[in-house]
């Protein structure tokens, strides 16, 4: 028996699973070479070579930018960019801190007892068992109550006060992601040969050496991904960014949402379209280097 | 201090995991704690809370008001337990919906050329990895009036001389239901494929030695063996669609409403913290007994980490 055949029917609604994957996708990147203003209705590509310039009612009569007159408005504008570097800014560092942090717990609850452990392993689930509004309203009441009783008790007032931005984000987007980098780099060490840390230090490494020489490299992969996780949990969370952020903190999907509410124009399928290519060549140069390792391997 | 410190081993632990402690007690366990407080409390004038302890909101939930006391005749409002029962219903059709087109999926990708796998996998993660919101807008593209969707039906129509009338899709309750499925059905596809990837191919060899058919094979064997992966599936589905609001807030308008809508409305526009937190509540009561029962039956998914 071929292990590798394929059944007919497997395979079919396999495709159309990906047809239904794929097919919202598409329609975007097509519809970001909209003649149409309005997005509504696709009224064929923007025409291809000409001078003259930009709107006539609804329709784009010709641009500078030809087909990609909707990528050079969305270069134009400053709302994107602002909204970009905000997204950028909150995934790093809460990637960072979240990476590091979440590993040293890994390393603690694999490795040591303490008295709370229990309790700390089991928090780790709750961001996964408990919906995520709950969280984003949690966190939103109790930034907003605590704010209020610090500003009114320093008696801050104006630029002074404390309220909701980017800092507020920060934090709560590392405390949805400690907990997955956590299970990550937990289940990588569950697989760690004790053996090769003791024979380091019989040789007379000192154990910051032996973590560092043994430890760290065989669980990096574990880190890693934990850390892949963490940066695209935060680029794409909606729902407790919703809740946390504030004047000066709009992140893409905040914008995004934030459009919906109006008559939107292709830019946000250009906008879209950058997104995914993006995606789609760190995710293609990911896969390159690893197949390069396996290969060294 | 340094030296007690080095031979502590079960301080040394307390204090690698005290950071992490730090963030879940601090923006998760308090955060939770202070929902419930607020939940008994009063909204004040200026949609501020006063903590005292009531239960008007959770009567208000169940569909009662305080003018009920005075005796009158119909002061029971199914409107909250009907957005409660609506967003149950819902998160259940879409769970069943995701495990139907996630299996046969990951089934053909456990099954496929192992250098194939990989590709065939991250094709699965590509639309994940593209944002929420956007992949929900994009749906409102195809389901419009004047969408995709109805622009192939109708020249489908027109080449077989068949009258045809725009479908109205958008903002009805299929077009949540196709928002959900399509936002989380990679969230179902990665652990299902995983628990399938793990099993041993000998088993399936034992089995046809054995005088097993395919269908029997796949019944005795292999759906067995994954469903560890459909119970992770399950619980990374039904919970998030049963609190997201984005969904049905884009693709059912004001027609379908949900928890997460009311409760996201209680906060922003209606200004009443002290019900909407006592909305989340209910919210996060639900489906904590629905997983329990789900996982006490089914097991806890183990594939969850892995995904």
């Amino acid at each position: 028996m071929n292990p590798h055949r394929r059944h007919p029917l497997i395979f079919s609604s396999a495709m159309l699973v990906y047809v239904f994957l794929y097919a919202p996708i598409v329609v975007l990147i097509l519809f970001s070479f909209n003649a149409s203003r309005t997005n509504i209705t696709f009224e064929g590509f923007i025409p291809k070579y000409s001078e003259r310039v930009v709107m006539e009612g609804s329709m784009v009569k010709s641009s500078p930018c030809g087909p990609f007159h909707w990528f050079c408005e969305l270069s134009k504008n400053k709302e994107v960019a602002e909204a970009a570097g905000n997204t950028l800014k909150i995934a790093f560092t809460s990637t960072i801190i979240s990476t590091i942090v979440g590993t040293m717990a890994a390393l603690a609850l694999q490795r040591y007892d303490f008295k709370w452990k229990p309790f700390s392993q089991i928090s780790l689930y709750i961001p996964i068992v408990i919906p995520e509004i709950v969280m984003g309203i949690g966190i939103l009441t109790l930034f907003t109550q605590l704010f209020g009783i610090i500003n009114n008790s320093l008696g801050l007032t104006g630029d002074s006060r404390l309220s909701l931005g980017l800092g507020t984000v920060i934090l709560s987007h590392i405390a949805f992601s400690i907990p997955f980098v956590t299970l990550v780099v937990q289940a990588r060490l569950q697989g760690f040969d004790k053996s090769f840390e003791e024979a380091a230090m019989d040789l007379g490494a000192n154990e910051w050496i032996t973590f560092r020489r043994v430890t760290l490299p065989t669980i990096l992969p574990g880190i890693l991904s934990g850390a892949l996780l963490a940066f695209t949990l935060s680029l794409d969370d909606f729902v407790i960014t919703f809740f946390t952020n504030g004047p000066g903190s709009t992140t893409l999907p905040i914008y995004v949402y934030g459009l919906l509410r109006r008559i939107i124009t292709p830019q946000v399928n250009a906008l879209s379209t950058v997104w995914i290519l993006l995606v789609f060549s760190v995710v293609l140069l990911l896969q390159w280097v690893q197949s390069r390792e396996q290969k060294q391997h | 201090m340094l030296k007690r410190l080095r031979e502590n081993k079960s301080a040394q632990g307390a204090l690698l995991v005290s950071p992490t402690m730090l963030w879940m007690v601090g923006l998760l366990i308090i955060p939770l704690l202070l929902t419930l407080v607020i939940s008994f409390g009063k909204r004040g004038p200026d949609g501020d809370v006063i903590y005292t302890f009531t239960l008007d909101n959770y009567i208000r939930l169940m569909g009662y008001s305080k003018d009920c006391a005075n005796g009158q005749a119909s002061c029971f409002d199914p409107l909250y337990v009907q957005i409660l029962g609506r967003s149950l219903s819902l998160a259940f059709n879409t769970t069943v919906l995701v495990i139907l087109l996630a299996y046969p999926l990951a089934y053909f990708i456990a099954r496929a050329h192992p250098k194939r796998r990989n590709t065939f996998m991250f094709l699965v993660l590509i639309p994940l990895w593209t944002n929420f919101v956007i992949r929900v807008y994009a749906w409102m593209m195809l389901l419009r009036t004047q969408g995709v969707i109805n622009l192939i039906l109708g020249w489908f129509a027109s080449l077989l001389h068949i009258s045809f009338t725009p479908l109205e899709m958008l903002y009805t309750p299929g077009a949540v239901l196709v928002g959900m499925v399509y936002e989380f059905l990679p969230f179902m596809i990665l652990p299902i494929y995983t628990s399938l990837e793990k099993i041993d191919a000998s088993l399936y060899e034992a089995a046809a030695d054995l005088g097993a058919n395919g269908i029997k094979t796949f019944a005795r064997v292999t759906l067995p063996l994954s469903m560890p992966g459909v119970v992770a599936g399950t619980i990374l589905v039904f919970i998030p669609v049963m609190g997201t609001f984005i969904v049905s807030d884009i693709l059912g308008g004001r027609q379908v409403i949900l928890v997460g809508n009311l409760i996201q409305r209680q906060f922003l526009d209606a200004r009443d913290p002290t019900f909407g937190s006592a909305a989340s509540l209910i919210l996060m009561i639900m489906t904590l007994i629905v997983t329990y029962f789900y996982t006490r039956k089914f097991g806890f998914g183990e594939e969850i980490v892995v995904a």
